[in-house]
Parts: C-alpha cells; sequence; structure tokens
C-alpha cells in the first residue's frame, strides 16, 4: 500500500523518488501536488501554493509561527512531512477570514488588542487560539499561558495576546489579569 | 468625525495585513525562476580552509551553483573598506567567502543555489571541508589580558578624587558583574531576495532596519552605482538591531542574482541566526561608596566588553554611571576585550540595559549597605544636573516615575528585611531599578502629497520593526491635514523614497515623525497658496496659523470651510507634492536629553528549588509626548519580557574549546514564552518638552528593558537574601 | 535532509519487515523529522505507520489500559480514563513540549525520543551517541542539562522524555512486534544506560514495532504528582523531574514510587530503596533518606553539579506535595 510514486523500485525499496503526487486539503480547496517526500507541510504552503501566511521561525518546532489547523488541532507545520498529510484538512491563516474578507473572532480581537508588533509570530499565535476556543482548553489564565507557550513572541507582545484570548473567553477578571 | 489622532490609542493601519497573513517579509517576495540559497558554515573556530570539495554537491540535481572563497568573482576581492555600512564599527568588517581564513565558528565558508530549497539544503550538507584548525580563545575571560582602549571612544572625564573618597566614606561596595553572549532572534529569521534585472539593475528585498544601508553595502561590494539598486523592506518581524547592519546573506543572494542571472533567495536558518552579531559578553567592576546617610561620595566603574578580532564594536555601557545619580568624584573606564567571534552587533537598549543592570545593581547593594530603602536612596541622590556634560535636562520626570511607580506598584509593603517574606513554598522579594535611554533626533526627509482621489501619501525611507511606524506616521500625517486616517497611505522602507534615519535608537518617532510633519504642514501651507489664489474671497488674507484643516476641509477662522478635494478639482490639479528635510532643533545640542522610567517587581523564588518567578511588574515612563498610547505601551511591555529574558532565561553557551554555540536554537537558547510572563503592566508619565523634538516625543522601544534585569535581580535579593552578579538567575545560582 | 523515499505501512507486519531492511518508522515524525533536518538522523528510506489500527486507548489486561502507540500525547493526555486513573501521566505529558506537538506526537514515538544533548544535536562537534567512536565534548564542556547518574565514560546524556517518567513510576510494560513475533517490555528495561554503547537507546530490535503501551491497574490517583523543575516556566526540557506515586495507610506509607527525569539516560528508580520505606511514616525525613538513596551514586560533571541537591529536594517535595495531594 505504498503511496503514489513516479519511479521504479530499487534494493526491494522504491528508488529515492524526486515526486509524489499527493492531493492536499488546504482552506477547504484541493491541490494536487507533486512534491518531494522530503517537502514539509511548511515548505510546501509557502513555496508550492504560495501560502507565505504560515512562517517559518526555527523549522525545528521550537517556536511556532509554522502553527496550522490540521483537523482542527494546531501542529508545527514544519515538522510535517507534506506527504504525509493526505486526508487532512489543514487551514492556515489565509482560511480562517470569511469569503466577503470579514475577520475571523479571534482576527479581529487580535487586531483590536494590539495582540502583536512585528507580526510575524501572528499567523501561529492565532491558529494556536482558534484551536484553544475551539476545543475549550485554558480554563485558568495559568492554563491558557501554558497551552499557548508553544508560539514564540520575541517582541513580547504575551500581554496583549493573553488580554486577547482571554476576552474572547469571556472570562476576564475585572481590573488586572493576575489570579 | 474627528480627525485627532495623535496621543490616541489608534488601531494599527498595517493590522489588517498581519492577521491574515497578507503582510510579505524579506524572504516571501518571488520571483519567475528564483534560485534558493542555502549557507554552509564553518565547524571550527579559527584557522583555516585546506580543502573544499564541491564535487558531491554539484552532483546533486536541480543544484546550479556552489560558492566558496575558491571561485568567488575577482571581482569581488576587494578591500575590507568596500564591505562598510554605516554603522560598522572601527576596524575591518567581514567579506563572506573573501579567503580560506576562518575567523569564527559559524562563519559562512559556502552558499549552494539550487531550484528548490530542499535540493540545496540536502546538497549543502554534502560539502567536504578540510581544516587547518588553530587554538580558539572565544570567551571574554579567557582573553582579558588582551584588553585594549584602541579604537575605544573615551568614556565621560572623571571628575573629583574617587580614592580619595572611597577611603574616607561611611559605606563601601567592591563589586563584579558578569552577563553572557545574548543573540536577538527576531522571530524572521533573516532574508533576501535579490532580483537581477537584465539591465544590470537590481532589486532587493532584505530584511533591514535602513534600506540605505543595505543599498550603500551592495554598492560598495559590488561596484555599483545608487542608481542601480533599489531596496525594499516592507515588514520587517523582528530585529531588535539585528537588521542595523546588512548581514552576509544580503551578500550572498546579490552574488548569486548577479552571477547566475536570475532572481536569489538566501534564508538563514536559525541556527545561522547564532553567526552574526549578539549582545557582547560583559565584565563589570565597581566601587562605590556614600556617607554615612547614604549620599554617593564616589563612583569608580569598569567595564569589559567582548568584540570580534577585526572590528572594535563599542557601546556606552560607562556613561551612565556619571548620569545618573549626583555625585561629585566618578571615575569611568571601558575596555574592550577581543575573542575569536563575531562582531557583536547593537541588541535593544545596547549598552544601557548591559550598563543599567550593574548599576542599578550596584545601587541596591549601596542602598543595602547604608541602610536605606532603594527608593529613598535613589531619591537622595537624584541627578539634577547631567553632570557628565555640565548640562541640564531637556526634561526629566523621573521624581514623577519613581511617586507614580511606587503609588501603582505597593512599595510600601516591601518586605524590608531580605528573606522575611513566605508565602507557601514561595519567598515573596520586591526589588526596583531606574531606566533611562538617550532621546535623540536624526535627520530625516519625507514627501508627502495630495492626489484629487482625497488621498494624501506619506513616504520615508524609514522601517517598521514591529514599533508601529506604519500607524504613528499616519496619524501624525492625518491629524496635521486633518483627514480621517483611512485616507492616508503611508509609505516606508524603499530607498526610491526620501532619506530616513536607521530605525533604531528609538528616534524613529522624534525624527521620522518630526519630518513627516513638517513635510504635511508644508503640503498644507500649498494647499492654502491654491486656496488664496482660487478662492480668494475666503483665504487671500489667510496666514497657516488662520486656517483649520480637519475632516477633509480647510477652513481660514470661521468662514465656510473648504473641501480639500474640491481645491483641487478647482486648481485643475490632480496632485500637489511637497519634499521636506527636516533636521533638530539648533539650541538641542545645549541640552541633555533622555527618557526615564521606573521599575518595580515582585518576584516569587521556590524556596528549596531555586526557580523564579516574575508576580508582576510596574514600570512607569516618562518619555515625553505618546503619539499612540496603544503602539508604545506594547512597546514598554514588550521591552519588559525582554528584561524577563535577560535577568532569568538568555545566555549564549559557548563551547571554550571551538568557540561553537552550542544552544544555538530556539528550544536550548531560552527566551521567555508565555507562561513566563503575567502582570506587566506600564504608566505613561506626562512629560512636555520640545527641545527634544518638533513632536515633543522621545522614542519608548529600548526604554522599557533598561531598568528591568536589576529590578529582578534586586528582587531576588530581596526574596532570598542572595545576591546573584551574573546572569542570567538560573535556580542553580539560587540552591 | 538528506533524500530518502517513503511508503506507507499496511499492516503492522509490512512495517515490521520493512524496519527489519533498514527503513525507519515514522509516526509523529516530531523528532526524526527534527533530527533529520539537522542531519543527525538520515534515514533512506521510511515507513509511515499512521494509517495503522494502533490509535485506541483501551481496557487491558488485569484491570489497566491500553495505551495504543499512535494515540497523540495530547490525547492520552486528555483522555477522562488517563486523567481520572493515572494523573501523574496526564500531568507529565502535559508538562512536556507544547500544545502543538503534543497534538502531532505519539505515545510510541516519546518513548524513542532522543537525547537533547548539544553536542548530539550539533554535527559539527563528536558525540559517541551519534557517531561511535568521536568522543564526548560534553564531559568538560556544556554539561549543566546532562546525566549525573548511570553515565559512562563515553556518555552522559539524558533521556528527554516527562511521559517517560511517569510510565516508570507505574511499572508501565511496552508491548513490541517484532521480527520473532510479540514481546513485552517493562518499561524498566526499555531504555538503555550508556555503558559501552551510548548510540543504543533502548532494547528494541531491528524491526520491531511499538504497538501499545499496557498501564497496571494501580495508578496511584489518590496520592501522585509530577513536579518539573526548569529553565523557564513551560516549553522547556527538565533539568529535574520527579514522578511521585504514594499509597497511604492513614500516615504510614504502603507504598512509594519516585521516578526521576532529566538526570539519567533513562528514567531512574531504585525499588529496593523505595520498598525500605513501606511501613514508614509518610514524613519529610522518610521522603528524605529515599531521596538520599535514589542520589547515591550520582556524579556531577561541573555545570551540572547542581542536579544533585536539586534532584533530593525535588524528590522530597514531590513526595510532600503527593502525600498532601487529596484527589481522591
Amino acid at each position: 500500500m505504498s503511496s503514489n510514486t513516479e519511479s521504479a523500485t530499487e534494493n526491494g525499496y522504491p528508488a529515492a523518488p524526486h515526486r509524489n503526487k499527493i492531493t492536499l486539503t488546504v482552506n477547504g480547496q484541493k491541490h494536487e501536488l507533486s512534491l518531494s517526500p522530503w517537502t514539509t507541510l511548511l515548505d510546501a504552503l509557502r513555496q508550492q501554493l504560495h501560502l507565505t501566511g504560515t512562517k517559518k521561525g526555527c523549522d525545528h518546532g521550537q517556536c511556532g509561527a509554522c502553527t496550522v489547523l490540521r483537523d482542527g488541532e494546531n501542529v508545527n507545520s514544519c515538522l510535517c512531512l507534506a506527504v504525509m498529510q493526505e486526508g487532512s484538512e489543514i487551514v492556515t491563516v489565509e482560511g480562517l477570514a470569511a469569503e466577503d474578507g470579514t475577520l475571523h473572532p479571534v482576527q479581529q480581537a487580535f487586531l483590536e488588542n494590539d495582540g502583536y508588533q512585528c507580526g510575524y509570530c501572528t499567523p501561529g499565535q492565532i491558529c494556536s487560539t482558534v484551536a484553544l476556543l475551539e476545543h475549550d482548553r485554558g480554563n485558568s489564565p495559568a492554563e491558557i499561558r501554558d497551552l499557548m507557550s508553544g508560539n514564540l513572541c520575541r517582541c513580547g507582545a504575551y500581554t496583549n495576546i493573553y488580554n486577547t484570548i482571554a476576552e474572547l473567553q469571556g472570562a476576564k477578571q475585572s481590573g488586572s489579569d493576575h489570579e | 468625525m474627528g480627525t485627532n489622532y495623535i496621543g490616541q490609542p489608534q488601531v494599527r493601519t498595517d493590522g489588517r495585513l498581519k492577521v491574515t497573513g497578507q503582510a510579505t517579509y524579506a524572504g516571501e517576495f518571488t520571483a519567475r525562476d528564483l534560485v534558493y540559497g542555502y549557507v554552509v558554515q564553518s565547524t571550527i573556530g579559527r584557522g583555516r580552509i585546506t580543502s573544499i570539495d564541491t564535487s558531491r554537491v554539484v552532483a546533486v540535481p536541480g543544484v546550479r551553483k556552489v560558492f566558496t572563497h575558491e571561485n568567488l568573482p575577482e571581482y569581488l576581492k576587494r578591500n575590507s573598506a568596500d564591505y562598510s555600512d554605516p554603522l560598522a564599527p572601527p576596524g575591518q568588517p567581514f567579506r563572506p567567502l573573501h579567503d580560506a581564513e576562518v575567523l569564527y565558528n559559524g562563519q559562512p565558508i559556502a552558499v549552494v543555489f539550487a531550484e528548490t530549497f530542499e535540493q540545496a539544503r540536502h546538497a549543502a550538507a554534502l560539502l567536504w571541508v578540510e581544516y587547518a584548525e588553530e587554538e580558539v580563545q572565544p570567551l571574554l575571560r579567557q582573553n582579558l589580558d588582551g584588553a585594549t582602549r584602541e579604537d575605544v571612544p573615551d568614556p565621560p572625564t572623571a571628575r573629583g578624587d574617587t580614592d580619595t573618597a572611597f577611603a574616607a566614606a561611611a559605606h563601601t561596595i567592591k563589586v563584579e558583574y558578569s552577563q553572557p553572549r545574548h543573540f536577538h532572534n527576531p522571530m524572521e529569521p533573516h532574508a533576501t531576495v535579490a532580483v537581477y534585472k537584465e539591465d544590470g539593475t537590481l532589486d532587493i528585498y532584505d530584511k533591514i532596519q535602513g534600506v540605505a544601508s543595505s543599498q550603500q553595502y551592495v554598492c560598495g561590494v559590488f561596484g555599483l552605482d545608487k542608481k542601480q539598486v533599489r531596496v525594499v523592506s516592507p515588514f520587517i518581524g523582528g530585529a531588535f538591531g539585528s537588521g542595523l547592519r546588512p548581514q552576509y546573506q544580503l551578500f550572498l543572494a546579490v552574488l548569486g542574482a548577479t552571477e547566475l542571472k536570475r532572481p536569489a533567495q538566501v534564508t538563514l536558518t536559525r541556527e545561522q541566526m547564532f553567526s552574526f552579531g549578539h549582545r557582547p559578553a560583559q565584565l563589570q567592576r565597581f566601587r562605590v561608596s556614600t556617607d554615612a546617610k547614604g549620599r554617593l561620595t564616589s563612583l569608580d566603574h569598569t567595564s569589559f566588553g567582548e568584540t570580534s578580532r577585526f572590528e572594535k564594536y563599542n557601546e556606552t555601557i560607562v556613561a551612565w554611571t556619571g548620569l545618573m545619580y549626583d555625585c561629585e568624584n566618578v571615575k569611568l573606564d571601558y575596555q574592550l576585550v577581543p575573542v575569536d567571534a563575531y562582531t557583536p552587533n547593537d541588541m535593544r537598549a545596547p549598552g544601557g540595559v548591559t550598563g543599567m543592570w550593574a548599576l542599578e545593581s550596584a545601587m541596591d547593594e549601596m542602598a543595602n549597605a547604608a541602610g536605606l530603602d532603594p527608593l529613598a536612596f535613589r531619591l537622595l541622590n537624584y541627578a539634577e544636573r547631567d553632570q557628565n556634560e555640565d548640562k541640564p535636562f531637556s526634561s526629566k520626570a523621573l521624581r514623577e516615575c519613581y511617586q507614580q511607580c511606587a503609588e501603582r506598584f505597593g512599595w510600601k509593603d516591601r518586605p524590608t528585611q531580605p528573606r522575611s517574606r513566605q508565602e507557601g513554598n514561595e519567598l515573596v522579594g520586591f526589588g526596583m531599578a531606574t531606566g533611562a535611554w538617550e532621546a535623540n533626533q536624526q535627520k530625516a526627509s519625507a514627501r508627502a502629497s495630495f492626489s484629487a482621489d482625497g488621498q494624501l501619501t506619506v513616504g520615508t525611507a524609514t522601517a517598521d520593526i514591529g514599533t508601529g511606524t506604519y500607524t504613528v506616521m499616519s496619524q501624525i500625517a492625518a491629524e496635521t491635514l486633518g483627514l480621517p486616517i483611512d485616507r492616508v497611505v503611508f509609505n516606508l522602507g524603499d530607498t526610491d523614497l526620501p532619506e530616513s534615519p536607521i530605525e533604531g535608537g528609538s528616534w524613529t518617532v522624534a525624527s521620522v515623525g518630526s519630518a513627516v510633519q513638517s513635510a504635511v504642514r508644508m503640503l498644507s501651507l500649498r494647499l492654502l497658496e491654491l486656496a488664496r489664489e482660487y478662492f480668494p474671497r475666503r483665504f487671500k488674507h489667510a496666514e497657516l496659523g488662520d486656517v483649520t484643516f480637519s475632516d477633509g476641509f480647510m477652513q481660514a477662522w470661521s468662514s465656510e470651510p473648504l473641501e480639500l478635494t474640491g481645491l483641487l478639482e478647482k486648481a485643475g490639479k490632480e496632485i500637489v507634492s511637497v519634499g521636506v528635510d527636516h533636521s533638530p532643533r539648533k539650541d538641542r545640542g545645549d541640552y541633555s536629553t533622555y527618557a526615564h522610567a521606573c521599575v518595580m517587581v515582585e518576584v516569587r523564588v521556590d524556596r528549596d528549588l531555586g526557580n523564579v518567578r516574575v508576580e508582576r511588574i510596574v514600570t512607569a515612563a516618562a518619555a515625553g509626548r505618546i503619539i499612540n498610547p496603544k503602539t508604545a505601551e506594547n512597546q514598554i511591555l514588550g521591552a519588559m519580557v525582554w528584561g524577563i529574558g535577560m535577568a532569568l532565561e538568555e545566555e549564549g553557551l559557548v563551547d571554550h574549546r571551538s568557540g561553537r554555540i552550542m544552544n544555538a536554537n530556539l528550544a536550548e537558547y531560552h527566551v521567555p514564552v508565555h507562561a513566563d510572563v503575567q502582570g506587566l503592566e506600564a504608566i505613561f508619565v506626562e512629560e512636555h518638552d520640545e527641545i527634544v523634538s518638533a513632536l515633543g516625543a522621545k522614542g519608548v522601544g529600548e526604554l522599557g528593558i533598561v531598568g528591568v534585569p536589576a529590578a529582578i535581580a534586586n528582587a531576588v535579593y530581596n526574596a532570598t537574601g542572595v545576591r546573584v552578579r551574573e546572569l542570567p538567575i538560573t535556580l542553580d545560582k539560587l540552591l | 535532509m538528506n533524500n530518502f523515499s517513503y511508503q506507507r505501512a499496511g499492516s503492522v507486519a509490512e512495517a515490521s519487515g520493512v524496519a527489519t531492511e533498514g527503513g525507519r518508522i515514522i509516526a509523529g515524525g516530531t523528532n526524526l523529522v527534527d533530527l533529520m533536518k539537522y542531519r543527525v538522523e538520515n534515514p533512506e528510506h521510511l515507513i509511515d505507520i499512521n494509517r495503522l489500527a494502533l490509535g485506541e486507548i483501551e481496557d487491558g489486561p488485569d484491570g489497566g489500559l491500553r495505551l495504543g502507540a499512535l494515540v497523540t500525547n495530547a490525547a492520552t493526555a486528555y483522555d477522562e480514563r488517563v486523567k481520572e486513573r493515572y494523573p501523574v501521566l496526564a500531568e507529565a505529558i502535559l508538562s512536556g513540549a507544547s500544545t502543538q506537538l503534543r497534538n502531532m506526537a505519539t505515545n510510541g514515538g516519546n518513548l524513542l525520543q532522543r537525547t537533547r544533548c548539544y553536542y548530539f544535536y550539533d554535527t559539527g562537534s563528536p558525540c559517541n551517541k551519534r557517531e561511535p567512536g568521536s568522543g564526548c565534548p560534553a564531559m568538560e564542556g556544556q554539561n549543566r542539562i546532562l546525566a549525573i547518574l548511570g553515565t559512562s565514560p563515553l556518555c552522559i546524556a539524558t533521556h528527554p522524555s516527562d511521559m517517560c517518567v511517569a510510565l516508570a513510576a507505574l511499572d508501565a510494560t511496552v508491548n513490541v512486534t517484532g521480527s520473532g513475533g510479540d514481546r513485552r517490555i517493562p518499561l524498566a528495561d526499555f531504555h538503555r544506560l550508556p555503558g559501552a554503547h551510548p548510540e543504543r537507546d533502548t532494547n528494541l530490535e531491528a524491526g520491531d514495532v511499538v504497538t501499545s503501551i499496557d498501564l497496571p491497574e494501580a495508578g496511584f490517583a489518590g496520592h501522585s504528582t509530577y513536579l518539573k523543575v526548569r529553565d523557564r516556566e513551560s516549553y522547556a526540557f527538565a533539568l529535574v523531574s520527579v514522578a511521585a506515586c504514594l499509597e497511604l495507610d492513614g500516615d504510614t506509607i504502603k507504598e512509594v514510587r519516585v521516578a526521576l527525569g532529566g538526570v539519567a539516560a533513562k528514567p531512574w528508580r531504585d525499588p529496593a530503596a523505595e520498598s525500605r520505606l513501606v511501613g514508614k511514616p509518610a514524613t519529610e525525613e522518610s521522603f528524605r533518606t529515599l531521596a538520599e538513596a535514589l542520589l547515591s551514586g550520582a556524579q556531577g560533571h561541573g555545570h551540572n553539579d547542581f542536579k544533585i541537591p536539586l534532584a533530593k529536594r525535588a524528590i522530597v517535595r514531590a513526595l510532600t506535595t503527593a502525600r498532601d495531594n487529596d484527589s481522591k
């Protein structure tokens, strides 16, 4: 049941193929791609589909800039081989706003709360926030911060990002945010 | 509809692009036939490359070219001086791929260009390199006997007699502080896309805090004329100083583009982000004394900072000691220690946070020695005048910062004895420190145009590194011409635009903002001139001071308002444009200009396990006029996060034998995460200062970090009774 | 990454066969892809097992719970049965990595994580684990995060997993299918100390496929905790971690389990020392005795000397917390 490859076998294994033909579902759209097995989902998004909203910050699962939603869960697309994502629904930051351009509530809240500075970690922060809210996780300020810790923000916009999430949860305590 | 924007918490004008993933950063520009470059780094810290074999590299399908020192085009074998940039320190700028010499571990020694990123990455790993390795001395302490004052700007002149004062003093301390190498690590790695065009000109998309710097560098190295090189940088994914000087990926991308005559992209890996520029490791020695009442009688401060063996990177570190407190006897010394490493680079509040972390720790120690509350101690020794320069301050609301911060924070509840308060397993401590940053203003130019469709377009070649330049400049422009902000387009990051200073030093709002204001004022004068001509009944006798611009109209006294678009229509003009060059006011030099802050911190330290948690921080900042409280607050909050990182986490771990950075990644080079950050609060203290800049703004980007590391260290002392003088304050130092 | 070929496995037997021939099994990929990008791992062929039916959590033998090898770390930690019956495991998992990584990483892969030693990760440095015989610069180098127990003159790497520390305390068993059929490997025997062969992290043989992890019935839900001591509040590997489980009879210890993470190439336990505490009062003094015993052979290498006192204090703290926890 090996995946569809273009080259013959060699020593019992498929010879290192240059390309595998796969179908990636991104933002509700199916894309037929021909790519090498060592191409990551992140590189496929950025270089083949030109969806550069998903960022490369470390390429090693250490910063969260590449976070996308895979079947509703936030994952590091830099550590996903694209060839392994067939059958999954991938949603990137480009797929969150409505077709008429209306921002997703999470995007709108980041905008209004100044939940960013340079903007480079922002798509990842937004995707993680969407997943956190979807799964109804983060039941205390400390838990929210812990669950968001896979998204580094070197500008240090954490306070505003936290406030954004707390506001979205409608859980913000009056006055200050320390528990 | 009002058009007053200055001082308002305006939502970012570029925010929508950022939250939808549409903001395009340097490495994301694409072009037909783009070729991808991947950098290979040296694995020795000093020596020579004796052989370099590219045969397996070029055999990889898709590889188009490998550049090493062996095949660098002859015409690029230039003098070091040609590789200079506006911020190059004294010395010989690094020349990538110039020769076989290895100056530091991680040095770029080859770049592989291929049709895809993956092919280049794979092929790059197949390069075979042999070296003749020499002994490596990468650490500051290993090299202290090589400390030098050569090419180091003199610190402020000594005053009084510190030796005598110290000998006669009632209370004294003699202490040494150290900090490791820090790395900027903006989230966006450095990247360049160089697009070669048939006529030999280049469009370059570069991650740079000042497009003119990249242009100058490329022209110098590649022997091109400014007209042939356009550099564009609309969005920068954080820089913090790492984008002040052009970095080697720019050279490599332009090399690829010009040699292959194709668009070339080079993006550094995260590991490679540790291979150029850093905040230098520093060792600082203090000898301080007070009289019986706690008044400072002497301050003696010597600092040793690492630099590379090819450039003398220097910072302003010890001057703060002569500036911050009233003291008659001051002696300052600053020396550089060359090591086997790349040249350090300015990193958020360069010099300031280094000097002030040590000074403000020493002041805490001194206050304790003199038996005074640290706040009372600082008020007692408050400097009313800049004694280094013997000048008055243009404004200094530091006393108000102290007072408002103390009130907001609840300083009066400070545990007076160290290690005297415990909650559960946690020891509780309060600490404070002063922050300061020079309020600079540079020359800047701007162009402003009003077009018949009602749009105001303003442009200048500044940058927005996340600080909010787009938004703040749009606010200034909109209010000055009285237009709704959504009718303002502000352009930056393009060498085709009028010149701006490099985006750094927290001077952008003061410098560029003043230029923008001046350009739009000039534009409004032009419009008035048109109005006098075409609407003489209302405007013939009006001077600029008689005219109000608001809501898209201009109005002389209380006559009938004139719509600006109507004016252009009547005048038959499609567009009215002006350009201005704006300079700081002439008497600025008669004053000492600084922004100030007070930082107060509460920490919790686990009694048994030693880990430190920052419970809350309050910063009160006096930074002149705040154009946008939303983005300014964000700057201060972010800088506090940087302070947490510097105090508790950040450390470039250097292997003492090889000079390799062993934690060149974001898993092991710890920067603060969400869970490290809570309870941060920024207060702005009002200041009116017309000397500092036409806008009255001082800048906030650096100010916010300066006092934080010392305030945390002082709070840790208050909590535990342990004085940690070596950053970062990791738990092993508190066991 | 080197160039490799890729296939999907249709059965455990197929995966095992391909792995016997030198193919590398990939599941979540969080560690393997990372290491491949650093060129630490350079497999020529990957076999993807994600479509195998190993993704369930179900009742195990003898009243325990069986965790499928392909269940993600997140799904395991948020599983109601795990939370209820084995809270120490849920806590340990949630203290590790990040939300994103836990959503990707599988239970089987977590067992097989490789060390975070800086020199292992850096192909520009020698490393006996990565390149046998090349040397260990960590001994005299940057070793603050490295091992103090069970080291050899060749290697002082630690195992980075949090989950495994809890599994060790729970006496879990790993189910493996290999070329010779199915085997059950107690967690205590799963990972190896470096000895003369630091390149071997586990006792798996070529072709072994981890299929599930069995948790015994006893989950110590009443008195347990996972304490992780690290350099930042989240998203950092443990300097020292402790999975502490107690069963009490009033104030008396009926059973105690302590597993340490961040100190050795495997989760560290001392069952003999644990059994000496049975019948003793659940006091800090008793806990200290156990801590001293667990660390009795510890040896620092300079930067990591602090781990010895830190581990002792962490053990006492964790046991005290577990004792005072009264979740049932």
